[in-house]
């Protein structure tokens, strides 16, 4: 256990100090902090800390590694040096041995050829001195007188000495006793000599004169052979082996040469091979001698070899090993390695001889060795230098790598800061600025005089401004950090819209020019989507287009792509537009909204009808039944001053406007439409445009939107007020018949579009020129036969825009038709206006009170507006026909006395209100016991309304007390007709008011002995149901 | 002013109270109790229920601030609230008041609080609202006008 704790702490201290100092900081300090911390407690802190250290700074870790990384590669790097350095050492002296082993061999075989020529040779010549014993014992001793002499002796040796090569010559001896000397002298008529002086032989025991010579040798006739010392000892030890025997090498007389003596015994007779010593120096008759001379002869022999310069040949004669005598050579010693010895055998057992050779020269150089290695070595460091360069380049690149790294990653945390930042700082601004707003409003809401008031718009105004600036940076900040969230909730497509134009409403009618909305009927009136990012996209599209146009229209149009696809190519409009009513070509030019041209030709009136066509042909296609999306198109055309050719790529670019003096002029940051297309994209749409400096700008996205229904919606306003319901549109016209004339087709099909969706029937007369409108409408209306025999039913109103063939064409329009139909005023429908504003004048004209629809057009506009003109107007008395009809609550609860007990006073009133409203009599009361009181038979009340909640007495103890109590009262009564099948009379029907109407509480409810429920606030129809249940069964 | 432009002032202020979620329905349906007999009827309402409310925001805070915190009272209350604020279709402080009670059962003092804080805004703001409106009902028919009517 404390090894590996050791372990450990020694791993930790070498992590610790590997980190270097600056980058390591945590490590080190680590490393610092341990060492103060004392030897005692060392281990188990230190541990701690410094495996801490690397998991908080993973990078402290990595530059660690990257250090341990580069160590090993140094290191490896230096062992492949060595191992390299080595290698090529290595390869030298293998290369170098190599050589010199092949060097050896070659001596030695050298050696070997010279060693075994040489023995070759000698022995051949120690065989025929031997033949030659052979020839002196035949022809000499045997033969008295001899056959030979020395003239024949002579011509013989020199005519055999091929078969000696090495053989200066051969000379014969005689042995001679001293007795014999005298008359041996006699008889060869010479005195023996002795060698080396060549005088006289002193008296010795015996002799051995040479009596035969060769020629080469005739210098030892008559010489006593045993008076030299070499030759006599030979001749001793020859006589006694009975073989051939050597001298040592010595300077042989005359020639002075360096060479050896080869004596063999002659006996007189055969002996046995087993014979003694003493038997054969008995039987020796002379001795057979032959001189090699090595000096001469042996070079002679080697120089016929091949390469005999290259070698240094000795023969030494080795019987006394000690002192080894140099039989041929030069005796200078040199010295070198390589030396190679052979055994000669030269016959003579007692004799030992060998050959030493030697190289002439020293050995060369081992040249190919050295380049050898040397090209390794230099190949390995030249890789060793590449592998280094390349492990310095990875580590600059890796180090670079890390340093971008770390950059980027501050660049990104920069961004994300600065993404934050913005959102942070945008929200810390916007709190406080609502504050101010509000503040202002209310201040304009105080007495203010002129002045006062305009500063204070003004600053309103600013603010406004301001916080529209900071939400768009906001929501930039949020998309470029990818933190927009879409939502995924039902909304009303064309309820936003409206509400969009609204918005502009009081703007474009400052300057005068026309918004309009058009939904294709195709599109679901339900859609799944974020309707806050599409009122946010349409309201910057169109806040641009207001920007920037002074004059003609601003128009958004929805569509499906469907639909659109199907209209791809416009049609030659001159060709398709001249069939329907009269318009001529004259004004077909421009047949957009307001007839001003336009920079995208798909809203012009050929195009449009085209679409109102698919629409209306083809119902509901089948895939769009069955698919869950619709594909949408939403188009924002304006008349403005279009985009310059030159800044249209720069459109979408975060504050880029088209030039600089466009924010001069115009105002604005630029963003709007930047955020708009992100927005765009984020919803899986696309936007694009089409501009025409001076022309116009049309916008276009397209949306993929779920399809929704009206329950979804109903159930999402419920969950969440933050969306509420809209108010609904009004029902009440629905069925009535409108007539829409007007000179502009797209136009009439907007009024058309709204009218629809109050639940209108809409006819519409489009004409070029007010008098031929006239008469059509005259036509259509039936009002020269009189009123109501109209072909396909009554119209019920006209709405005629005032502009339809020009300024205030509209008002003669209404004029002319008038007065074409004084006399039968009653049968005309009624003239509605469509104004984009009317003058005070104008206001002030009785024509035109209540009969003006003020642009832009929306169908809750219309509506509000049509009440007046209808005489709806008092929506009261409405709701009262509603409420006094037949069957109606009104007829069940007219005079009756009802009870309502509420502690909440607001409640109550409303309850009261709400009964009193359909005429009942109503009294309250604050609590439960309030109630009892006021419900202890016999009492007025027809019925009770019993809040069920309420503080001390809650509605359902009270109802159990009431009927108790009336129990009680009527068991009092007496019984006689009064009580009827059983019932006893008192019984009061009390309804349970209550909030929250979940089935336990109407199980309560019944046991307690309520006779119902309704929910708080009431609702028409279900406080219908109930109190009809209540009286009907009570009647 | 002109009468025109007061109406459709008050038309878009009524929108724009229910669009934002400040009432529902059930403002109009008091709309529709008001007639020549009880001409006063919503502006009493309202006047009642802001007055109400009042009270009970104070004994809210005043139960909220006491220690142990009686949650059973304020339920109590926020009962009562949320009652009186569904009668009159103050829409943004029933959901409010739903919230508060939540938190109330939850025995969180914390969030009670908080809720407290959105409810009384939501109070206040429906109540700076809905007295401009009546303020403007006012003037339309001090003008001669009459109240326009959204369903």
């Amino acid at each position: 256990m404390c090894q590996v704790s050791t372990k450990k702490t020694m791993k930790c201290h070498a992590d610790a100090t590997a980190v270097g100092p600056g980058k390591g900081f945590q490590a080190s300090t680590a490393a610092r902090s341990n060492h103060q911390v004392g030897p005692g407690r060392l281990p188990a802190k230190w541990w701690v800390q410094a495996s801490a250290a690397p998991a908080i700074r993973p990078s402290a870790v990595k530059v660690q590694n990257q250090r341990i990384a580069k160590r090993w590669h140094v290191r490896l790097l230096v062992l492949w040096v060595l191992a390299g350095i080595s290698v090529s050492i290595w390869v030298f002296y293998s290369m170098n041995a190599d050589i010199i082993k092949r060097r050896q061999e070659m001596l030695s075989n050298m050696c070997e050829e010279r060693a075994w020529m040489l023995q070759d040779q000698f022995v051949s010549s120690l065989n025929h001195v031997r033949a030659l014993t052979a020839l002196v014992t035949t022809f000499h001793l045997g033969k008295r007188p001899s056959a030979l002499d020395q003239d024949t002796f002579a011509a013989y040796a020199a005519r055999t000495s091929f078969e000696r090569p090495l053989m200066a010559g051969v000379a014969y001896a005689i042995r001679v006793l001293h007795a014999q000397r005298e008359q041996f002298e006699r008889e060869q008529g010479w005195v023996i000599k002795k060698m080396h002086s060549n005088e006289l032989q002193p008296a010795q025991a015996e002799y051995a004169p040479t009596v035969l010579t060769q020629d080469t040798l005739s210098h030892l006739a008559s010489l006593d052979l045993m008076s030299g010392e070499e030759d006599r000892e030979n001749i001793l030890r020859a006589r006694a082996s009975g073989k051939g025997a050597l001298t040592s090498p010595f300077r042989l007389l005359e020639s002075n040469h360096l060479g050896v003596v080869l004596t063999f015994t002659v006996y007189t007779t055969d002996l046995p091979p087993d014979a003694s010593a003493e038997e054969r120096i008995e039987r020796t008759a002379g001795y057979m001698g032959g001189a090699f001379d090595f000096e001469s002869l042996v070079e002679n022999l080697l120089r016929q070899l091949a390469e005999s310069q290259a070698i240094i040949v000795n023969v030494y004669d080795i019987t006394n090993k000690s002192n080894p005598l140099v039989m041929y050579g030069p005796n200078i010693s040199i010295e070198t390695a390589v030396s190679h010895t052979s055994k000669l055998e030269f016959g003579d057992p007692l004799r030992k001889h060998e050959m030493r050779c030697r190289f002439y020269k020293q050995p060369p150089i081992p040249w190919s060795a050295i380049t050898t290695s040397i090209g390794i070595l230099v190949i390995v460091l030249l890789i060793g230098h590449i592998l280094y360069a390349a492990v310095n380049r990875i580590e600059k690149v890796e180090e670079d790598y890390r340093k971008m790294e770390a950059l980027k990653l501050l660049a990104e945390s920069a961004d994300v800061a600065k993404s934050q930042f913005l959102a942070t700082v945008s929200h810390e601004i916007r709190t406080p600025m609502n504050g101010v707003l509000g503040m202002l409003q209310m201040l304009m809401d105080t007495e203010l005089d002129a002045t006062q008031c305009d500063f204070a718009c003004t600053a309103h105004e600013s603010g406004k401004q301001l916080i529209k600036l900071i939400n768009e940076v906001l929501d930039q900040a949020k998309i470029e950090s990818g933190r927009m969230e879409l939502e995924n909730v039902p909304f009303e497509l064309r309820i936003i819209l409206d509400d969009i134009l609204s918005l502009f409403s009081a703007e474009i009618k400052d300057k005068g020019i026309e918004l309009a909305v058009f939904v294709s009927e195709r599109v679901p009136a339900v859609l799944v989507g974020d309707p806050a990012r599409l009122r946010q996209i349409i309201t910057n599209l169109v806040g641009n287009s207001v920007k920037f146009t002074d004059r003609g229209h601003i128009f958004v149009c929805v569509h499906l792509v469907d639909d659109e696809n199907r209209v791809d190519v416009p049609p030659e409009r001159s060709v398709e537009s001249v069939d329907d009513e009269e318009l001529d070509g004259s004004q077909n030019s421009c047949t957009t909204l307001s007839g001003l041209e336009a920079a995208d030709e798909k809203n012009s009136w050929a195009t449009f009808k085209l679409l109102l066509m698919h629409g209306s042909s083809e119902p509901i296609s089948t895939s769009l039944e069955t698919s869950s999306t619709v594909n949408l198109v939403f188009s924002v055309e304006d008349t403005g001053v279009g985009i310059p050719y030159q800044a249209q790529e720069r459109v979408f670019m975060p504050f880029m406007q088209a030039d600089s003096s466009t924010s001069r002029n115009y105002g604005g940051t630029g963003i709007g439409l930047s955020i708009s297309r992100c927005l765009v994209e984020l919803m899986k749409g696309e936007m694009t445009f089409v501009s025409k400096p001076g022309v116009g700008t049309t916008f276009r996205f397209g949306l993929p939107l779920k399809k929704g229904d009206s329950s979804m919606l109903k159930k999402h306003a419920e969950a969440n007020w933050r969306h509420p319901q809209n108010a609904p549109l009004p029902t009440k016209f629905k069925g009535k018949r409108a007539l829409v004339v007007d000179g502009r087709p797209v136009r009439s099909q907007v009024t058309k579009y709204h009218l629809q969706r109050l639940g209108i029937f809409v006819e519409i007369i489009v004409s070029n020129k007010c008098s031929s409108a006239v008469s059509r409408v005259m036509m259509r209306c039936g009002t020269t036969n009189y009123s109501s025999n109209c072909t396909s039913g009554n119209i019920d109103m006209i709405l005629i825009d005032k502009d339809a063939w020009g300024p205030d064409t509209g008002v003669e329009f209404s004029d002319s038709l008038k007065k074409q139909t004084d006399a039968r005023l009653n049968g005309l429908p009624k003239l509605i206006l469509l104004a984009m504003s009317l003058t005070n004048e104008e206001a002030s004209k009785e024509e035109f009170r209540d009969k003006t629809v003020m642009k832009p057009l929306r169908a809750c506009n219309i509506a509000l507006y049509l009440q007046g003109a209808f005489g709806f107007r008092n929506h009261r008395s409405q709701a009262r026909v509603l409420i006094e009809g037949p069957g109606s609550l009104h007829n069940l609860l007219s005079g009756r006395h009802i009870l309502v007990v509420d502690d909440n006073k607001v409640n109550r009133l409303v309850a009261a209100g709400a009964l009193v409203k359909f005429g009942a009599q109503v009294e309250c009361a604050e609590s439960g016991k309030e109630a009892i009181l006021k419900l202890q038979p016999p009492h007025k009340f027809d019925a009770c309304f019993m809040d069920v909640q309420m503080p001390e007495l809650d509605g359902f103890e009270a109802t159990r007390r009431i009927r108790k109590a009336e129990i009680a009262a009527s068991e009092r009564l007496p019984r006689n007709g009064d009580v009827k099948n059983g019932k006893h009379t008192y019984r009061v029907p009390i309804l349970a008011m209550t909030a929250d109407v979940i089935q336990a509480t109407r199980e309560e409810c019944t046991r307690c002995g309520m006779d119902g429920y309704v929910s708080k606030p009431f609702e028409e129809e279900q406080l219908y149901n109930a109190v009809a249940v209540l009286f009907d069964s009570a009647h | 002013m002109d009468v025109a432009k007061l109406q459709q002032q008050h038309l878009e202020l009524t929108q724009a109270l229910f669009k934002e979620g400040f009432l529902d329905e059930q403002f109009t349906q008091l709309q529709q109790l008001e007639d020549p007999s009880n001409p006063e009827f919503v502006a009493e309402v309202s006047t009642l229920f802001f007055d109400d409310s009042q009270r009970i925001l104070a004994e809210l805070t005043k139960s909220l601030d006491g220690d142990p915190v009686d949650f059973k009272k304020i339920d109590a209350y926020v009962h009562q609230f949320k009652g009186s604020s569904s009668s009159i279709g103050a829409h943004r402080v029933k959901v409010g008041c739903t919230v508060l009670r939540t938190c109330c059962e939850e025995e969180n003092r914390e969030g009670c609080w908080q809720a407290l804080q959105q409810v009384k805004q939501e109070f206040f703001l429906v109540k700076n609202r809905l007295e401009l409106l009546l303020q403007l009902e006012q003037q339309i028919l001090a003008e001669g006008g009459t109240i326009p009517f959204m369903e």
